[in-house]
């Protein structure tokens, strides 16, 4: 299973590092919503609640589409058929896909977040670093996670760009909760203590119980 | 008499501010419950209008309409 | 058959709601709050409950469907699904509408039910659509039984961020149902009980309805042959329903 993955994700890098398809449009979205936010919000400088609002709303979206571009090629190409004839696991698919969505928002994030921090942040990012990557972390694995259960949903049907974010949106507003809430008293002026212990366990627990999910249903979406 | 036009002006339920808000909740519901009604009645009508279809398709003779009372007696009975 | 006791289960609702809404306008004592305001409680609360059992209920069927392959169990996830949904929107308006009348504005965010129901309403309007798109019935019915156990699994979890995310800041508007006086207790589970067999009757209703489009449409076909039958008027989100195996056993 552990080769399986390892083989996969590989592809999955390997692919995304000559075609450029799908990381460098989601960085450039997040940095472009952060100029449109200038001035949808007439503001030079964000703190706290709606510094917190901003920075996540825009990973999602951009995550969004990078989880709509998942999946599009195995189905366009063939590559299911591919996957479906090895004598492997199919759920190594499943977890090769997460961890690829992983990757690219570990850059996708590497970009934003200090591009948000020079445009549009008033307090200085530093002494609250290492809990905002905590936060992130905990937040990206469950965007990647139902980014790949909804991206093998959406692939398939129809009007798959508009009813993959339809589907996504909802599912992620606990992320969003946790992940904004974690996250303003980190981006406020007066560094009130940490974040809530509370917000990380939402969000693990959120993590925990839609990996699982994800993991015992994956099988049902690959069949054909 | 002038207690008859008293009670003339007294609503039957206690009309002010709450009233038309409890009413209008509790409307809802039976909305609700009468639209399905309706689009039922619809798919009713439907399927009616298609079992009529296939029996003049088959070839079986019309059904005469039943009097009242043998079709109260047909629907006692379980079919 | 899917029919068979239907006749029975609606006498019982009808019963049990004409109690309930007795019970809730005669019976019932006026709150000392909210006034006559409070009795939306009981049409509210319950339709909000259903609505999420059954969206929970519509996910079990799904894992159903999923072990046994039986496209019946899809039938059923489809329909309990649909049915919550009108259900939820149900309680959307009526919790609006109580709003409106408690505070005078007709959406407030801090109420948590509410604003997870609303979550909660907008990923199951998802589901047609999501139906719509695939045209293999098969897949459809596998990634829409999909779709219904992710979307089951969410509904605890939603319910439980929101209410974090509101509780410490501010109080909640329109009250819980503990420590309610006893007549108010009774009301309410009354109240409950004629919902919950109203959502089962209307449940039962769909399900016969469309099992009897499926028994109209074999015949159709064994008369009249594959060419004969019309074509099936536009798109369908409704899943196939074989007219054997199906249903024997009822609701």
């Amino acid at each position: 299973m552990r080769r399986t993955v390892g083989a996969l994700l590989r592809k999955e890098l390997l692919v995304e590092l000559r075609t450029f398809e799908s990381v460098p449009g989601m960085s450039l979205f997040a940095v472009t919503t952060f100029v449109v936010f200038h001035f949808a919000l007439n503001r030079s400088s964000v703190e706290g609640d709606l510094a917190a609002g901003i920075l996540w709303v825009t990973l999602l979206f951009a995550a969004i589409l990078g989880a709509n571009r998942l999946f599009v090629a195995d189905a366009d190409q063939g590559g299911f058929d591919g996957f479906l004839l090895a004598p492997v696991d199919r759920s190594a698919m499943m977890v090769a896909k997460v961890l690829t969505m992983l990757a690219y928002l570990v850059v996708l994030e590497l970009v934003a977040v200090p591009a948000f921090a020079i445009l549009l942040l008033g307090p200085p990012l530093g002494p609250a670093l290492p809990q905002l990557i905590a936060v992130l972390a905990l937040g990206d694995i469950g965007i990647a996670v139902i980014g790949t259960l909804v991206g093998a949903l959406a692939v398939q049907t129809r009007a798959r760009d508009l009813l993959g974010p339809l589907l996504a949106l909802p599912l992620l507003v606990p992320i969003v909760i946790g992940g904004a809430r974690a996250t303003a008293p980190l981006l406020a002026f007066s560094h009130a203590g940490g974040v809530p212990a509370r917000w990380l366990l939402t969000l693990g627990l959120y993590d925990l119980i839609f990996g699982l999910i994800a993991y015992a249903l994956f099988d049902f979406l690959l069949e054909d | 008499m002038s207690a008859v036009l008293v009670l003339a002006e007294v609503p039957a339920l206690p009309l002010n501010e709450a009233g038309k808000y409890v009413a209008a909740a509790y409307i809802v519901l039976v909305i609700i419950i009468l639209i399905y009604v309706s689009i039922m009645a619809i798919r009713l009508s439907r399927i009616e209008r298609e079992l009529g279809e296939l029996l003049e398709l088959s070839g079986a003779p019309k059904p005469e309409p039943e009097p009242a009372a043998l079709a109260a007696h047909q629907e006692s009975t379980p079919a | 058959m899917y029919g068979k006791g239907l006749r029975s289960l609606s006498i019982v609702t009808v019963a049990a709601m004409a109690l309930a809404l007795s019970l809730v306008f005669f019976y019932a004592p006026l709150e000392a709050e909210q006034g006559f305001l409070q009795k939306i409680f009981y049409i509210h609360v319950p339709l909000a409950i259903i609505a999420l059992c059954g969206f929970v209920v519509g996910a079990l069927f799904a894992i159903a469907h999923l072990r046994t392959r039986d496209s019946s169990w899809d039938m059923r996830s489809y329909v309990t699904i649909h049915m919550s949904l009108i259900f939820a929107v149900g309680a959307l308006i009526t919790g609006s509408i109580w709003a409106k009348g408690s505070w005078g504005h007709w959406w407030v965010w801090n109420e948590p039910t509410l604003v997870s129901f609303l979550i909660v309403f907008l990923l199951y309007a998802t589901y047609q659509p999501l139906r719509f798109a695939i045209e293999d019935p098969e897949r459809q019915s596998r990634y829409a039984s999909v779709f219904a156990i992710t979307a089951g699994a969410f509904v605890p979890m939603n319910f439980i961020a929101v209410r974090l995310s509101t509780a410490y800041l501010h109080p909640r508007v329109l009250g819980g149902t503990s420590n309610l006086p006893g007549s108010m207790r009774l009301t309410f589970m009354v109240s409950l009980a004629a919902v919950t067999l109203l959502f089962v009757t209307m449940c039962k209703y769909e399900l016969t309805a469309k099992h009897t489009r499926a028994q109209v449409r074999a015949l159709r076909r064994r008369l009249v042959g594959e060419d004969g039958s019309p074509a099936r008027r536009g798109r369908t989100a409704v899943p196939a329903m074989g007219t054997q195996a199906a249903g024997r056993s009822g609701l």
